[in-house]
């Protein structure tokens, strides 16, 4: 599955070698409860300096809760944590970074109004003698440390005027600035795109030379299995096995994970194509160009591109999120004007979209009310809602689309991110739609959902629907689409046909653009 | 008993009662404190004071649920109700300045909804805007004069239906209302939506812009009726009165349990909110604290039910994460 546009300066680290390192972290015994769940049970875990330790399982395994109590932000029930072999209290994360950890964090939160050199020494600024922050200071590393990273920036942009995937690299500069011993990354490539994935990777291993340790959370086979050198799989709050990278395999890994064989990846059947539903025609918008494709009944097309080639721009305005300055929206041949969001879900074309928590879940509600939100008027009858009705057709499509969730009056925060997105399909379903949008609909989410959302488009096409799948993740669009339009700096670069699929031949189309503009 | 503390944790951990047990809790103490507390006579004094400010409350309960609030709602009462009494004293019809009433105090509301919509201004500073133009203009229409005289107006806020005083009835229909529309329609699960999280509700396809105004339209309403039932009770358009009304009434949605940060709230908390309130203003009389000190108790009050709100959300929180993850 490796890319090989892609060249890594991977120096290969034999077995021998690491063994000889000392053992930087470890943990023994640890246990952590929350009310009504052992989060973490017994868990015996160590990583040696020198080396890349991946922590693989499916969200709600307790990775994430192992490395908040590594980084002082949990406090273990029982067992002990050592380092370079003495046990430790790590009380916070300040003192975490005292002892030599830093870890980057799976979802970003960050200032936007804040300037790169500030969010860099943010809780770390640098003090001149009169105990004033040395703001002359924060400048001259901050331009070190961009210029070392080869980041064309200004240290004074304004995060709020950078990419995502900007952000989340400053964030890897930013631990790795510290200096640490124990680097801790919770899934740092979900929101970057190939280019700096393989810049992050380069960045790793130099860490790695460095006889750094560094404990690696990630979801993805194909980036597990290039970078790591032990691997270790959790499953329900305990370790199920923890081993040398070369006894294990993908398919070994991803049944330790879910406990059970995936067969088959992609679940994708095919399906006769009927005509066109939806066409766009030359349509232009703020971050997009003339952009022309159609979609036919029965098909899931797709929609490849690095980050901020416009994909997901092209596919709001679609939705009405966005306006569009220019050209035609066609469904079933006619024209059509999307203003706003009941426009388009008027004309039965609905988005899921890549923002979970911006533009997908209402935190405070329960599932039953984010299911509902869009369908409300299903329920009505003489201006009243009709709570059973309601029940009957949220605890329909729970089951359908296997929501895990206590109860539908359950707050949709206490579920794990590949339930919300369930509850968020759900919503949509309910809306019968012609065209479902989706935007990154696995992003961040664990194998056995993914292959559930894999199942329902499937599902869904085979019903005569169709779908536009926007992704990062070329095997998954490679799996499961009839064809897949490639997107760069706001254009269409090209399209491809099913016998033409590759990750090398979309890669070519979506970095073309950089010789064209 | 540990049965029982168990259930009520259960109870709570599904909504949130703490408040009405704080009120029952306040109502015994109170009871013990001075056996004039609980007659009939005090409770239905007691209902009757609280009645504007509750009135007002129900409207704010529903703007800060979405995310809003309306700190124009004290002066937009004065200049609605001191209308309201003047179109009385110049036609002598009930029904005519009851209209006038609340249509003043509409149009206010449609400017702050407006503001809000069109022109994307914070809700606070469109109604402090709003809080000192409907003041102005009231001090302006009556030269800063009380209108006296006003006869049969009295009816509103004095006269009574079955034995129950009318600002009490008034109270019983706003709270039926607000309990309807947030429990029961589209306008009130979109309140919700909008409140938790906008752009996500926009996403849904709720028409986020119309849902505000709505809000403001109905706030409208309940401020206008709030206004004639002042007036009425104070026997003249005071174009000066229901000064602070508008902290009042958010001071009783927030003890309620109606979260700043949007997306929770409930008009029986309100109703709690008030009548914690109203029971604490009225004991600290009864038993003679010093007034100064009641402002300061009031006050405490307010921190106190924000802590506690703040508290239990970092608590849910952190169940929350444990579980996700």
């Amino acid at each position: 599955m490796s890319l090989d546009l892609f060249y890594y300066e991977y120096k290969v680290v034999h077995r021998e070698e690491i063994m000889s390192q000392e053992v930087k972290l470890s943990v023994s015994n640890i246990e952590k409860s929350f009310p009504g769940v052992k989060a973490l049970d017994r868990i015996e875990f160590s990583v040696r300096k020198g080396s890349v330790h991946v922590l693989c399982g499916e969200n709600g395994a307790g990775k994430s809760t192992l490395m908040k109590i590594i980084n002082g932000i949990y406090q273990p029930d029982a067992g002990k944590i050592l380092i370079d072999g003495q046990e430790v209290q790590i009380k916070n994360p300040i003192q975490a970074r005292s002892l030599g950890i830093s870890m980057i964090f799976q979802e970003l939160n960050y200032i936007p109004e804040m300037t790169i050199e500030e969010s860099l020494f943010v809780g770390n600024w640098p003090l001149d003698k009169m105990k004033k922050v040395d703001w002359p200071e924060i400048r001259k590393r901050t331009v070190a440390l961009l210029k070392e990273e080869g980041l064309n920036y200004s240290p004074t942009t304004k995060l709020k005027n950078l990419t995502v995937s900007d952000i989340q690299m400053l964030e890897i500069i930013k631990a790795i600035s510290y200096q640490s011993d124990i680097i801790i990354m919770d899934e740092p490539t979900s929101a970057i795109t190939q280019k700096e994935v393989d810049l992050l990777f380069k960045k790793i291993f130099e860490l790695r030379s460095r006889g750094a340790a560094i404990i690696y959370i990630s979801h993805k086979m194909d980036e597990i299995f290039k970078i790591a050198d032990d691997i270790t799989i959790f499953r329900d709050g305990k370790v199920i096995d923890s081993r040398p990278k070369e006894e294990l395999d993908i398919d070994t890994v991803i049944s330790l994970m879910v406990g059970r064989k995936l067969s088959n990846n992609f679940p994708k059947v095919d399906v006769p194509i009927g005509n066109v539903i939806l066409e766009t025609k030359n349509i232009t918008g703020e971050l997009f160009d003339d952009i022309s494709f159609n979609v036919k009944k029965g098909e899931v097309v797709g929609f490849a591109g690095l980050m901020g080639a416009g994909r997901s721009e092209v596919m709001r305005a679609i939705f009405g999120l966005d306006p569009i300055y220019s050209g035609e929206i066609l469904i079933n041949g006619k024209k059509v004007s999307i203003k706003k969001v009941q426009d388009s879900i008027s004309k039965k074309v609905v988005m899921l979209s890549e923002d979970r928590r911006r533009y997908g879940i209402i935190p405070v509600r329960s599932v039953k009310e984010n299911i509902s939100i869009s369908n409300l008027n299903k329920f009505i009858y003489s201006g009243k809602l009709h709570a059973q009705k309601e029940n009957e057709t949220v605890s329909y499509y729970c089951e359908k689309m296997n929501v895990k969730t206590p109860s539908f009056e359950t707050n949709i925060e206490a579920l794990s991110g590949g339930n919300q997105q369930k509850v968020l399909l759900a919503k949509w379903l309910i809306t019968d739609p012609e065209v479902f949008i989706v935007d990154e609909p696995t992003r961040g989410i664990d194998v056995g959902a993914k292959y559930e959302i894999y199942k329902l488009i499937s599902d869904l096409v085979a019903d005569g629907k169709s779908v536009i799948m926007v992704s990062s993740e070329l095997p998954e669009l490679i799996g499961m689409c009839d064809r897949i339009y490639v997107m760069a700096k706001g254009n269409i670069m090209g399209s491809l046909e099913k016998e033409n699929f590759s990750q090398e031949n979309i890669m070519r189309l979506a970095t073309a653009s950089i010789t064209k503009h | 008993m540990k049965n029982f503390i168990d259930k009520l944790k259960k109870l709570n951990s599904k909504g949130n009662y703490s408040i009405y047990l704080v009120l029952i809790a306040l109502f015994i103490v109170s009871w013990m404190a001075n056996e004039n507390f609980a007659t009939w006579g005090n409770l239905s004094n007691i209902s009757r004071q609280i009645a504007v400010g509750t009135i007002l409350a129900f409207g704010q309960t529903i703007l800060i649920i979405s995310g809003m609030l309306d700190l124009s709602s004290g002066s937009v009462l004065a200049l609605a109700g001191v209308l309201s009494v003047s179109v009385y004293t110049m036609t002598q019809s009930l029904a005519l300045s009851f209209i006038v009433g609340i249509a003043v105090a509409v149009f206010c509301n449609i400017l702050n909804g407006l503001m809000v919509t069109k022109f994307k201004t914070p809700p606070f500073i469109a109604t402090l805007a709003m809080m000192a133009m409907a003041r102005g203009a009231a001090l302006m229409y009556t030269k800063g004069q009380n209108i006296y005289q006003i006869g049969d107006y009295v009816v509103f806020g004095q006269g009574s239906w079955f034995g129950i005083p009318n600002p009490i009835w008034f109270l019983v229909i706003t709270l039926a209302i607000t309990w309807y529309l947030l429990k029961h329609t589209v306008f009130g699960r979109s309140i919700y939506a909008i409140g938790g999280n906008e752009e996500a509700s926009n996403a849904s396809g709720i028409n986020v812009n119309k849902v505000k105004m709505k809000a403001y339209i109905i706030n409208g309403i309940f401020v206008g009726l709030a206004g004639i039932i002042f007036m009425s009770r104070v026997n003249g358009g005071l174009p000066n009165g229901a000064i602070g009304f508008e902290f009042k009434s958010l001071t009783a949605a927030v003890i309620g349990g109606t979260s700043f940060t949007g997306g929770v709230g409930t008009a029986s908390g309100t109703l709690a909110g008030a009548f914690i309130v109203g029971f604490l203003d009225n004991i600290m009389v009864l038993i003679g604290v010093d007034s100064y000190l009641q402002q300061i108790v009031r006050g405490a009050i307010i921190a106190l039910a924000v802590i506690y709100d703040i508290s239990i959300k970092t608590k849910r929180k952190r169940t929350k994460l444990i579980k996700a993850k």
